[in-house]
């Protein structure tokens, strides 16, 4: 399969760039946040991403989705990070159909996701770094389990329907057996959720369970061997932050290239100065290997059993540390190069950066994964 | 289409199993295990000879040109898969060769039928080897300022001046070399020619790099006489080709940034090699060990990139100027690589001479690569080319 989109892909890349562009723009964000919106998001939009199929874009076409894969999921994501659309589609239609994915949780969840009815949170950090480590406790109880311990950086966890905990039911913080993924209905008795608007004015949660009492079948998969369905969230996960910081990235770089050509000091357009021009071509340079390198990643993953688990590990921690420091030059370089204008709140730009900056930690920082892909090489 | 893809891909396995000598699928360690061909050329064991002709019997030393001139004839999903599967038992290329990577492709396009009959099969059986005339004292970054005159003789052209930085220009057959047929312009007044290095008044003259070796040359013409049926593409249309056959010189060079398949590579063993790893299996230079992995990142990164770029040029789908970007990348990639191993190899990787470096290869290795940003176009220039060409920055 050639490393580049194919007509189906592209014709769909091209569609969800006109409608997210229209409905979505990057004026979007910025109403919610001087509306101070409490959800951070907009219910409204993400019933016509249902609409668009977009909801369903990764769920089977038996359960009502469209069957596609990672590579038109991540087509949508770039758009999403292309117009700072504040959205759950990347833990909703991404990340939490991927874990649901094949177990029998899915028939539960599949049909509001699909409708553009549930979103999906992710309660996977537990410290202000992301690790590996799992330690929230779900105990057995009865016919079910009861889950009690914290976790952070819950994107929408504060209005979300549904609720994907990572626990610990058996063995030490680090081990990979003993690890239970839940799927939680927001309502359950027990659950609170403590609202924090974040620099990029999106909202995470920290979640506090306390006692949180659930049947068995809310275990995505089975008991204790729940690390291979968290492998599975956060592989998709990742590509899908990778490919939304790609639209991030390369967003900010048309903001600068247009800027570049239109603004004049010392009797010319400072796009004509080669100062400015080494710096830019040498940004695009960065953001076309981390495009290669996402749809790498995002290739391997829709090969599914095809391709062998440490490779696309290892693939998809390249996409998430080059796409992080790609768009980090990006949206650096933009501020720096708009000059004055730049660093004003009236002004775009400084969205992009403080949306990378989010992106960025999301699922392991570029220092996480480059350590994690040394630890797999054996050094 | 995907059956006979399956199919070609496991004839190609099996033939390769049985045709690849074991001795070709080492990694290769030195100069001598390069096999480039060329009048002069003698291999260094017979199973390189082996190979070679293996392989050329095939047309698979160039898979993808036609069968007419000596190649494969494989479409790009087949070449694709023949890479694969040589990659998969680590075979060694069988043939290197500028006349492969550089000539051949601007002879495909610009030659006449005769000059790709002459030419290409030759090339394909590494029967003659060439070096590229192009850099001049006082022509480097600003290659189109060239002196070196071609002057109408009948039907041939006589050839005065100078040309340097030409690679292996000592052990070369023929050059593919760019003269100035008019003055009255710059770029279209340059020619592209091809003559035998055995042509009365040539001489070459090696030049001694900070490696301590000489694979460059000075290159000295006095009343050379080339045929002007040896001009590849119409007088003073030279400049064209030139452009055409230096974006392949930089998809070659942009190679070279591309790992070994495989995580391990020579880097992490060598630094492991040096500094060892400590209780939890980490190297146990803790700041070394976090270069190297932010590196890799890197590497692999540009892996990915340059199979996307390789799948987007066979498709027609590349922007013209994305070689330039890929040159850039691929050569600041690979000298930062061996800064890398520099580091990692620490005081071993001093030893200029000794028996245990095989005679200081890391350190000249290193000082080899210094030369990737600057030959065939500098970072600067392509930086230029990708500022105007792709980002459509004004000229200054």
């Amino acid at each position: 399969m050639p490393l580049f989109l194919n007509d189906d892909q592209t014709t769909l890349r091209d569609a969800a760039r006109d409608f997210i562009a229209d409905a979505a723009p990057v004026s979007h964000l910025r109403s919610l946040r001087d509306a101070d919106d409490p959800a951070g998001f907009s219910r409204d939009l993400w019933r016509q991403f249902a609409e668009m199929g977009f909801t369903g874009m990764l769920v089977p076409e038996g359960a009502g989705g469209l069957g596609l894969g990672h590579v038109e999921a991540g087509a949508v994501l770039e758009e999403i990070g292309r117009n700072l659309s504040p959205s759950p589609f990347l833990t909703t239609a991404v990340a939490a159909v991927a874990a649901l994915k094949g177990t029998g949780a899915a028939e539960r969840w599949f049909p509001g996701i699909v409708a553009g009815e549930t979103v999906a949170a992710l309660a996977l950090d537990e410290g202000a770094k992301h690790r590996d480590a799992v330690t929230l406790k779900a105990e057995r109880s009865g016919n079910g389990f009861r889950l009690s311990g914290t976790k952070r950086f819950v994107a929408h966890g504060h209005v979300a329907d549904l609720l994907i905990v990572s626990a610990r039911t058996s063995g030490g913080p680090e081990d990979a057996d003993g690890v239970t993924l839940f799927a939680i209905p927001r309502d359950a008795a027990g659950l609170t959720a403590e609202a924090e608007r974040l620099a990029d004015s999106s909202v995470a949660a920290r979640l506090t369970l306390d006692g949180v009492a659930v049947d068995a079948d809310a275990v995505i998969g089975e008991p204790d061997v729940g690390r291979t369905v968290l492998d599975r969230l956060l592989r998709g996960a990742r590509a899908g932050a990778s490919a939304e910081l790609l639209g991030v990235g390369g967003g900010a770089m048309d903001m600068t290239l247009t800027y570049l050509k239109q603004r004049k000091q010392f009797g010319t357009v400072i796009g004509s100065y080669q100062a400015l021009q080494h710096r830019a071509a040498h940004l695009y340079a960065e953001l076309e290997v981390a495009r290669a390198a996402v749809l790498k990643a995002q290739q391997l993953l829709d090969a599914g059993s095809d391709a062998a688990d440490d490779m696309v590990d290892g693939a998809v921690s390249v996409a998430k540390a080059q796409a992080s420091e790609a768009a980090a030059l990006s949206v650096q370089e933009a501020v720096q190069m708009h000059g004055g204008i730049g660093m004003t709140d009236e002004y775009d730009v400084g969205f992009f950066m403080k949306r990378h900056r989010v992106l960025a930690e999301w699922f392991g920082d570029a220092n996480y994964h480059a350590d994690r892909l040394a630890r797999a090489a054996g050094y | 289409m995907t059956q006979d893809i399956d199919a070609f891909r496991a004839d190609t396995r099996a033939w390769l199993a049985e045709n690849c000598p074991p001795e070709m699928r080492e990694p290769v360690r030195s100069d001598k295990d390069v096999c480039w061909g060329g009048r002069r050329f003698e291999p260094s064991s017979s199973a390189q000879a082996d190979w070679l002709h293996r392989m050329a019997e095939r047309g698979w030393t160039v898979p993808d040109w036609p069968t007419a001139y000596g190649g494969g004839g494989l479409t790009p999903a087949q070449t694709k898969v023949l890479r694969e599967e040589m990659a998969a038992i680590r075979a060694r290329n069988p043939l290197n060769s500028f006349g492969i990577s550089m000539l051949g492709p601007a002879l495909l396009k610009y030659g006449t039928e005769e000059q790709k009959l002459d030419h290409l099969p030759k090339i394909a059986r590494g029967e003659i080897r060439w070096c590229q005339g192009y850099s001049e004292p006082n022509a480097g970054s600003d290659l189109a300022a060239l002196a070196t005159s071609a002057v109408s003789d009948g039907d041939d052209y006589i050839l005065n001046g100078q040309k340097v930085w030409t690679s292996y220009a000592d052990k070369a057959d023929w050059i593919f070399c760019l003269v100035r047929t008019a003055k009255d312009s710059k770029q279209g007044g340059i020619s592209f020619v091809l003559f035998d290095m055995d042509s009365p008044g040539v001489s070459t003259k090696p030049i001694l790099l900070i490696s301590g070796y000489s694979p460059f040359c000075e290159t000295f013409f006095d009343d050379v006489r080339v045929p002007k049926r040896n001009r590849v593409h119409e007088e003073n249309k030279g400049w064209d080709v030139a452009k055409y056959l230096l974006g392949h010189e930089r998809e070659m060079i942009s190679a070279m940034g591309m790992t070994a398949a495989g995580a391990r590579n020579p880097l992490i063993e060598g630094a492991i090699a040096t500094v060892g790893l400590d209780a939890d299996g980490r190297l146990a230079d803790p700041l070394l060990r976090a270069s190297i992995a932010r590196f890799e990142v890197r590497a692999r990164a540009f892996a990915a990139m340059s199979e996307r770029f390789i799948d987007e040029l066979k498709a027609g789908r590349a922007h013209p100027a994305q070689p330039s970007m890929m040159k850039y990348y691929g050569t600041e990639l690979n000298k930062q690589r061996h800064e890398l191993a520099m580091a990692a190899g620490g005081s071993d990787a001093l030893e200029w001479e000794s028996e245990r470096t095989r005679g200081g290869a890391p350190a000249r290795a290193w000082l080899r690569t210094k030369a990737n940003s600057i030959e065939g176009g500098t970072s600067e220039v392509q930086l230029n080319i990708v500022a105007k060409r792709i980002l459509e920055l004004p000229g200054a």
